[in-house]
């Protein structure tokens, strides 16, 4: 019974932080009451949360590969500026929305060819994207906030659809995990992810296009940030040119690693980065509740994190260890 | 395949592979430096050489892997040239690497079908799991090769099965030519048996040639007709098996050793 309980957690890693966050929950339930579970307090919960799923949906993938994108936060702000700009320009709304998401999976394509064809660690080369696009963002907004975004004043369906709703956002995010989640444990690319993160060489040597693999990778990570990033915009309906993307980064790779993703490729799981995700917005939604100042929260994530990289190293020693049962 | 009239008066069939004039150099490295080889159609032909005489290179551009610098590759009398490894599978060559290309993370089943996963139609290309896992059960019981479960994780196999799963895989998948490099290194006595019948009864079928790069010359000698020797990135020698001897084949291979350091200008001291 105990063993079987033992390997449910070693394979099932989205189980740890489901049990954590169900405790957090129930913790801050207690503490703060309705005033936690009210719509106002579970939507600003989601509202923490979803950049940081819609980021940690194509990071997984990524680290999966034994690769990183610190980019993909720049490009969540990136995209709606895009879409501002082609929609001054005269383009209409969809089609702007449209030249957004092909300039984030262009962002993803240059940096999967620079990190495999040039051979610069994608660490390097997303770092420095990152800087390029703030770089853009500062020159072309003249460093002054955008506002209203397309869709964002108006109340027709296509606006709620696009973020006024209040759980659009979240909405969004909880789609392209399921729809990541699909990619990597049903389909051909999603084996051929594992194959590469779990031996490259090898991988190649069995005729998987490695390459080919990592360059979509990065731009469905690309992709899928600028999605949610034009949702956002929308529903906060401005566009600041002074945030700076690597703070998302840095909670998405936590979110990834909460979730039961290593960072030495070939294990993880998309669900766990989205739970990730939820557990770090119920935490920051539910300390501010419970009138914690902003700096336990900080305190509070680094445990975490730790914690489960803790657990995710460990049991990947168990499964190494165990010699087929 | 070959779409050409046979000329008259040519009525041996085509090599399954030949090899002329290939040539690579690895930075300031000659490792082959012209191999002219020849595979017979249904022929075991072993390959030996001493550690760094560029054997799995050879292996890995036949397979696809790495791209010569000069020379020609023949499948079926056809000249190919291979700029991946999947362009080599798409002309029946399957090959066993040395360090068996298996993925840890992924069940045995996954990894029999490695490269060849089976799908169901639709643009997302949907793993067909029940279908791998039937046929993967089947053929290991067919072939007598047992794995605690093909669920299991391939970091969780022992080394000889790691290997045997390296070797069926490739068995199961080549139709016209078969690489094998050192698929008996890490194995128990059983294995060994097991693997050696198993490219024993492939070679038997006919449908397959087979080229094996071994050190052990009992296995050779059992499994192979002929045997060539690579030494400093060519072919020096080209033995039929029922002809020589694991002694006279030790004697040729000391002499042309010896031929060759003296062909060579005393380097220095």
């Amino acid at each position: 019974m105990g063993l079987r309980v033992l390997r449910l957690f070693l394979y099932q890693r989205e189980l740890t932080p489901i049990v954590i966050t169900i405790g957090l929950f129930a913790y801050f339930t207690v503490r703060a009451g309705s005033n936690f579970t009210d719509q106002l307090s579970l939507s600003s919960a989601a509202g923490y949360a979803g950049p940081i799923g819609a980021i940690a949906v194509g990071e997984v993938l990524l680290l999966m590969l034994a690769e990183i994108d610190l980019s993909a936060g720049q490009v969540f702000l990136f995209a709606p500026w895009v879409e501002y700009w082609m929609h001054n320009a005269g383009l209409p709304i969809v089609l702007s929305i449209l030249v957004a998401l092909a300039v984030c999976g262009g962002v993803g394509a240059v940096n999967g060819l620079i990190t495999v064809r040039l051979n610069v660690p994608s660490f390097v080369t997303t770092l420095a994207m990152n800087f390029i696009l703030y770089g853009l963002v500062l020159i072309y907004s003249s460093m002054a906030q955008a506002s209203p975004i397309p869709l964002s004043d108006g109340s027709g369906f296509s606006s709620k659809l696009m973020g006024t709703w209040i759980w659009s956002e979240i909405g969004w995010v909880l789609g392209i995990t399921i729809f990541g989640a699909v990619l990597l444990t049903r389909t051909r690319f999603g084996t051929r992810i594992i194959a590469t993160g779990g031996n490259l060489i090898g991988a190649a040597e069995a005729g998987i296009p490695v390459r080919r693999v990592k360059v979509w990778s990065f731009v469905l990570c690309s992709f899928l940030a600028g999605l949610v990033g034009i949702v956002d915009a929308v529903k906060y309906g401005s566009l600041d040119p002074g945030n700076f993307g690597v703070d998302f980064i840095l909670y998405a790779v936590g979110a990834c690693v909460i979730g039961g993703t290593a960072l030495t490729g070939g294990r993880g799981t998309v669900i766990g980065a989205f739970i990730g995700a939820i557990l770090i917005g119920v935490l920051e939604d539910g300390l501010t509740l419970i009138g914690v100042s902003t700096n336990d929260f900080y305190v509070w994530v680094g445990v975490v994190i730790i914690f489960a990289m803790a657990m995710n190293v460990q049991f990947d020693r168990i499964i190494a260890r165990s010699r087929g049962t | 395949m070959s779409t050409q009239p046979t000329p008259p008066g040519t009525a041996a069939p085509e090599p399954a592979l030949e090899v002329r004039g290939v040539t690579k150099r690895f930075g300031a490295l000659d490792v082959l430096r012209g191999i002219d080889l020849v595979l017979h159609q249904g022929e075991v032909l072993g390959l030996v050489g001493d550690n760094g005489a560029g054997k799995s290179t050879l292996v890995k551009i036949l397979c696809g892997f790495h791209q010569q610098d000069e020379g020609q590759v023949m499948v079926g009398g056809k000249r190919v040239r291979f700029n991946s490894v999947g362009a080599a599978r798409a002309h029946g060559i399957e090959t066993v690497y040395q360090d068996l290309a298996l993925i840890p993370q992924l069940p045995v089943y996954m990894n029999l079908f490695l490269g060849h996963e089976l799908t169901r139609l639709g643009p997302l290309r949907f793993l067909d799991r029940r279908k791998m896992r039937d046929l993967s059960r089947k053929y290991l019981d067919d072939i007598n090769v047992h794995v605690p479960s093909i669920e299991a994780e391939a970091a969780q196999l022992s080394g000889g099965q790691r290997q045997a799963i390296a070797v069926a895989r490739a068995v199961r998948a080549a139709n016209k030519i078969l690489l094998l490099d050192e698929p008996l290194a890490a194995m128990g006595a059983r294995e060994s048996r097991l693997i050696i019948d198993l490219v024993k009864d492939l070679a038997a079928s006919g449908r397959i040639s087979i080229i094996v790069i071994d050190h052990n010359y009992a296995h050779l000698f059992e499994l192979c007709d002929r045997i060539n020797v690579l030494q400093g990135g060519r072919i020096t020698i080209d033995q039929q098996v029922h002809e020589t001897s694991l002694q006279q084949l030790t004697e040729l291979m000391v002499s042309s050793f010896r031929q060759q350091l003296e062909g060579v200008p005393s380097a220095g001291a």
